[in-house]
């Protein structure tokens, strides 16, 4: 039992927590990488000197890096132990990108920085940082067909980019020989370098303050307590066994669904996560590696639970059965570009899915859980430019006990904000058509799912390639306790007049674009929460009358006869709804 | 034109806040100020507006200025009370404002509401065009915009906004379809997206824009309504309303901008906070306004408050028109402490408010508050609460202290409330902390301005936690946001964009955007109904690394910089804020922007105290002695502050009281006062 006042302990965690708070926003600030400095999509956090282990995290950070990192972290110190990487001195930053060592995809770079104290490590500083491009065989890293990790990029095991404060030209060099738009790429690796360094002497300052021996025992101490609270949420989970089925479209080359197959069995004051029975390794770049698997039931748990704080004491009640010889625990040199944005959202789908009934106050019906990523690459010879552009876009979140869903969500697994429509036809030589609510998307509910996003860019000018990587094209977000999927997401590519829907629906790669052809995106609706019978009619009279349904679809789905201007007939209603 | 009222004679600064309308009033001649606070009235604020000049028995008749801090707008957005307006889009895009940046409210958890501040029924889309460049591709499709007009007036609408993508760059469509519209609106009340903010980003600039418009109507009908009241009892000259970004403005035409004046009453303290700085020779400040629900806390470099164009007010809710950078902070009086499931004591977020509120209240609340804390250990005044409607006595309040806090952290019901001020503590020092570091600054390169009924109680304790050396205390700290209108500058901002590379730009591009700027600026204030005394010309830029999103401000020291001038300021700049150089990129200028401020004729805040009323001896403001603790008990002297001499010099532990807040003299914490009757406490070494 700690000797500590529990006084100073919150003062300290709040202190370390304040650390990361510090360097998430001297990262986004100074980055380059609209990714990073608009998406946020990047994270800091301290890991313990002996395991790696998460001492404390980034309350902005993305959140499918709550976990990952201290894989990573720890992946390095056996690394350093057993020689496979160089020992470090104060003052060096090691780079790794290896999904395999503990990541995510290529694009999610990690820093990790040693923390000295009297000249021994006292914890490590790290940070994950979504790069605009690694090199590989699409602009940006996204290769719906790859089917090796080479296609996808440049790997990196952890080296020393930074030695002993001085940036190494020659691994840099490396670096910018194998990535695109490599000129810039020198502002972001200054700015993670950066994010570091103020970590540093804020966590300098926290030390000297409390004093080392207070500051290891709180840390120590902190843990204990994070897995008290997690254990307390726990409990209010009826022991039992609690499965679930959550589906990917496809792996962008073989068209065949994946299946996540999960069971959770709840004992009281842990879960057990068990996703045996699950698809098996796939071709394309679907597969998530066993670190991503982890973090993603991990956020998905603390979505639920928002109140526990992030350290690796939090994780202990939660035990991941590894899901090997599935797509969930890929191996080198299985392609993984899908994961962090993809199939990471659709495990947490499955968690969603498998507690509602156990949890109907906490969980919200599945979320749209696709980051909706689409990119268009091309040139435009008269003006001698060539460009890569991203839109990412948003979906509907499910129905929860005290509401509807939230339209336009971001990701599960992210907090970025899309870019606007003007900051991208200021850009790039597009032009949208809409920007629209992807009306009827909501999936029916007593609490109605939250409605996608539908809109239409146009290319003005040259020539481009349009890549997707999206999810839930083929099966909506699914609803709870009686409520209905969300609508799917929708893509249709019209060229030269001419409408096509992608085979894999959801992927595609490489779609050539002449000036003048068009795409649309309707994103995916939010899973209804309840039964749509039981929704209140003016509830639905007040969609209908605000057009995000139409009386066919009140009356199909919700059992409510209303007009368009939103009238309802009261006895039609009672009528459409007690014959079902 | 309205004559030019001599602010040397009787000026009237008078703020609405949730609860109280406060006044100050100076007469310059007589050399005497008149205080009042009064209750807010909710329903009609002038209502409390005159009963404030009543209680402080001013003659309307007779007063050269008011000036007036209004919460009309910041309630109406905070509680949704808006008017029924309508929008008018580009045919494809009428769901921005429901669709917002794809965010949720929360980094965890998938929950949450959020409304469109115009219902979707109410947005209607007309065929027209620009391309970013500013290029007509659809010309305005007049025919269907009358008949959207001509719609929603039907509805009954009171207000309407056009806002049309990429208007910023060309706003042709907006002015036409205004002019459209103003034949058939029944009112004024039509608002164009690129009028207040002419940037890019259509969902902030058509938030800003829907603001404005639902909040119009409200002001204007209120601005009449006070300006008839006074008028009614004599007054002859122009009101001023105070707006966000520190100045004021004629209630002729402050509806015209009304979102300007969302977020006005943080604004004036601040305002009054960089005057009294200024005057006490301490230029650099962090303010803390602690209240009953929240803690505003806001940053002034070099006298000047830090202003900002990109002001969230709330989830999802940006109003990009330039505000004094106040940021706040969920942790006020009325802040709940509770022992959370992983047996660790949590000060907030949730808040007792002021109904229930804390338990001293004595209106029903049952959960232990920082206020119910400062009063078990002595730091507030226990008799001040025998007044509340139903007196709680502090056994009771240390019951349950003891039960709900002290049991389960194995503490008694003392050391239970000496915690919850220490996590308090800790927590709004963090929050100044990161409002100081978002900036750039080190908050220990500052002194600690304490205002608000609660700032003060803890000011020297945060203080001691972030490092920073000295804490001011003004002489009525619980009327700073009137003072503000009394102080307040008259400020123009402007900003024009150049957005290219620093070595392509012409440096006579950039004095040419200035001097017009300058001139702008000193016709405005020319035109305004006040005397200044001064002009002030405040001329920086905006710069990036080439590739980058986020802009570093840059001030600058002349209006005629040269390239490397510019060049030079911001690599300092980028320097001192990460710590790193970044000579591979080439830096751009993105903006051009001058401040134009005329400031009004000194005010002589030592009048704030009656010199009269002041002892001759540190003893003889002594009124008594009283339990407090500070690690332990310590029977403390507790003075007046009115009664102080102007000479004395305090050393903690000590308390002093006055009408409107406490102020708390940790042990070994030292205190005197300057000319201005403001207190100035050094912090002894950390504990």
């Amino acid at each position: 039992m700690s000797t500590l006042d529990p006084i100073t302990l919150s003062v300290i965690q709040s202190g370390l927590q304040q650390v990361c708070d510090e360097m998430d926003l001297s990262f986004s600030r100074a980055a380059f990488s609209p990714v990073i400095a608009e998406a946020n999509d990047r994270s800091d956090g301290i890991y313990s000197a002996e395991d790696g282990s998460l001492i404390a995290q980034g309350s902005q950070g993305l959140p499918v890096f709550v976990g990952t990192m201290q894989y990573s972290t720890r992946t390095l110190i056996e690394w350093i132990a057993d020689g496979r990487a160089v020992a470090p001195k104060p003052g060096d930053i090691y780079i790794v990108n290896d999904p395999y060592l503990g990541g995510t995809h290529l694009m999610d770079v990690r820093f990790a920085m040693p923390f000295y104290r009297d000249g021994r490590i006292f914890c490590w500083l790290s940070n994950t940082g979504h790069w605009p491009d690694t090199g590989g065989a699409v602009p940006g890293g996204f290769s719906a067909s790859a089917t090796a990790v080479e296609q996808e990029g440049l790997r990196l095991p952890p080296v020393r980019l930074f030695k002993e404060g001085v940036l190494d030209p020659e691994i840099y060099g490396i670096i910018c020989s194998n990535i695109r738009v490599s000129d810039q790429r020198i502002g972001d690796v200054k700015a993670q370098a950066a994010a570091l360094y103020v970590g540093q002497s804020r966590l300098t300052r926290l030390l000297d303050r409390y004093g080392d021996d207070t500051v290891r025992e709180a840390i120590a101490e902190l843990r204990v307590r994070a897995a008290e609270q997690m254990r307390a949420s726990i409990r209010e989970i009826p022991p039992g066994t609690y499965t679930s089925v959550a589906y990917v479209d496809s792996d962008g080359v073989v068209n065949e669904p994946l299946e996540i197959r999960l069971s959770i069995q709840a004992l009281g004051d842990r879960l057990i996560f068990d996703f045996a029975g699950s698809s098996p390794p796939c071709a394309g770049p679907m597969n998530s590696v066993l670190a991503t698997t982890m973090s993603s039931v991990y956020l998905a748990t603390r979505h639920i639970f928002p109140d526990v704080p992030i350290s690796a004491g939090a994780f202990e009640p939660l035990e991941v059965i590894r899901p090997e010889g599935t797509f969930l625990d890929a191996q080198y040199p299985r392609p993984v570009s899908g994961c962090a944005a993809e199939v990471s959202q659709r495990i947490a789908e499955a968690v969603f899915v498998a507690l509602a009934e156990a949890l109907p106050d906490r969980v919200t019906a599945a979320p749209a859980g696709s980051s909706g990523n689409f990119a268009l690459g091309g040139s435009v010879p008269e003006e001698g430019r060539s460009f890569v552009m991203y839109q990412i876009s948003g979906g509907g979140y499910g129905g929860w006990a005290g509401g509807d869903g939230i339209s336009n969500g971001c990701s599960t697994i992210g907090i970025s904000k899309a870019p606007p429509v003007e900051i991208m036809e200021q850009q790039f030589p597009v032009l949208y058509h809409r920007y629209a609510l992807h009306e009827g998307s909501g999936g029916a509910g007593r609490q109605r799912g939250g409605f996608g996003l539908d809109y239409e860019v146009e290319l003005r000018k040259g020539t481009a390639r349009a890549s997707f990587v999206m999810d839930h094209g083929r099966f909506g977000p699914q609803g709870v306790l009686g409520g209905a999927d969300g609508q799917v997401n929708r893509v249709v590519v019209t060229q030269g007049g001419v409408e096509t829907v992608p085979e894999h629906l959801s992927k595609a790669q490489d779609i050539p674009l002449a000036a003048g052809d068009r795409v649309r995106v309707a994103t995916p609706g939010g899973g209804g929460y309840g039964d749509p019978m039981t929704r209140e009619a003016a509830l639905v009279a007040e969609d209908v009358r605000l057009g995000r349904y139409t009386p066919e679809q009140a009356r199909a789905l919700f059992g409510v006869v209303v007009s368009a201007d939103g009238v309802v007939d009261a006895a039609a209603t009672e009528a459409a709804r007690n014959i079902g | 034109m309205t004559s030019k009222s001599a602010s040397s004679g009787i000026v009237a600064g008078i703020d609405v806040g949730g609860t109280f309308t406060d006044l100050v009033l100076f007469e310059s001649r007589a050399s005497t100020v008149r205080l009042a606070k009064v209750p807010t009235t909710l329903e009609d604020q002038s209502v409390g507006v005159v009963g404030a000049l009543d209680a402080a028995g001013a003659d309307v008749a007779a007063l050269d200025l008011i000036v007036h801090g209004t919460t009309t707008t910041t309630n109406a957005v905070l509680e949704r009370r808006l008017c029924k307006t309508g929008l008018i889009t580009t045919m494809g895009f009428r769901d921005v404002l429901e669709l917002g940046r794809r965010t949720r409210p929360n980094a965890y958890g998938m929950k949450g509401d959020f409304r469109p501040l115009i219902p979707r029924d109410l947005r209607m889309e007309v065929r027209e065009r620009m391309d970013a460049s500013g290029a007509e591709l659809v010309a305005l499709d007049e025919e269907a915009l009358r008949a959207a007009v001509q719609a929603l007036v039907d509805t009954g609408c009171e207000a309407l906004v056009i806002h049309f993508l990429h208007a910023y760059a060309n706003p042709a469509h907006e002015l036409r379809a205004a002019e459209i519209a103003a034949e058939i609106w029944p009112n004024g009340n039509i608002t164009m997206g690129h009028a207040l903010l002419s940037e890019s980003r259509e969902y902030e600039r058509g938030v800003t824009a829907a603001v404005n418009a639902s909040v119009q109507p409200l002001l204007r009908r209120y601005v009449e309504r006070l300006a008839d009241k006074l008028a009614q009892r004599g007054y002859a000259h122009d009101l001023l309303v105070m707006n966000g970004n520190g100045g004021m403005v004629s209630a002729r035409i402050v509806a015209r901008e009304a979102a300007k004046t969302v977020m006005s009453g943080p604004a004036s303290g601040v305002m009054a906070a960089a005057y009294t700085g200024r005057r006490a020779g301490i230029l650099d400040l962090l303010t803390y306004d602690m209240g009953g629900t929240s803690t505003d806390v806001a940053m002034i470099r070099g006298a000047e408050p830090a202003v900002s164009h990109e002001i969230e007010i709330e989830y999802a809710m940006p109003i990009h028109v330039p505000m004094v950078d106040v940021r706040t902070v969920g942790a006020g009086g009325g802040s709940i402490a509770k022992v959370n499931a992983a047996g660790l004591l949590q000060v907030g977020p949730d808040s007792a408010g002021s109904t229930p509120g804390p338990i001293c209240y004595g209106r029903g609340g049952t959960q232990p508050t920082i206020s119910d804390a400062n009063l078990l250990l002595g730091r507030m005044d226990p008799a001040k609460f025998t007044t509340a409607e139903a007196p709680v006595t502090l056994e009771e309040i240390r019951g349950i202290f003891a039960k709900e806090l002290g049991a389960p952290l194995g503490l008694d019901a003392e050391a239970a409330a000496e915690a919850v001020l220490r996590i308090a503590t800790a927590k709004m020092a963090d929050a100044v902390r990161m409002v100081s570091v978002s900036l750039g600054e080190d908050p220990r390169d500052f002194a600690l301005f304490a205002f608000g009924g609660a700032g003060p109680l803890h000011a020297s304790a945060i203080a001691r936690e972030l490092g920073v050396p000295h804490v001011l205390v003004p002489a009525r700290p619980g009327i700073t946001n009137a003072l503000g209108c009394v102080v307040a500058d008259l400020r123009h901002d402007f900003v024009n964009t150049v957005n290219r590379p620093l070595d392509a730009v012409e440096i006579e591009t950039v004095h040419a955007l200035l001097a017009d700027q300058i001139a702008a600026g000193c016709a405005a204030i020319a035109a305004e109904a006040v005397e200044v005394s001064d002009i002030r010309i405040l001329p920086s830029v905006d710069m990036q690394f080439i590739g980058q999103t986020h802009l570093l401000r840059v001030p600058l020291e002349s209006e005629t910089p040269s390239i490397e001038d510019l060049r030079a300021l911001f690599a300092a700049a980028y320097y001192r804020r990460f710590q790193v150089d970044l000579p591979e990129i080439r830096p751009a200028l993105v903006n051009v922007n001058c401040s134009v401020i005329g400031r009004r004729p000194e005010i002589d805040l030592g009048l704030l105290i009656d010199a009269a009323a002041r002892r001759e001896t540190l003893d003889a403001a002594l009124t008594g002695h009283r339990r407090v603790w500070f690690d332990g008990w310590h029977d403390t002297p507790v003075y007046w502050r009115d009664h102080l001499p102007m000479n004395a010099t305090l050393t903690g532990p000590a308390i002093i009281e006055q009408m409107d807040t406490t102020i708390v003299l940790e042990p070994g914490a030292r205190a005197g006062q300057d000319k201005d009757g403001n207190i100035l406490i050094t912090l002894g070494a950390t504990a």
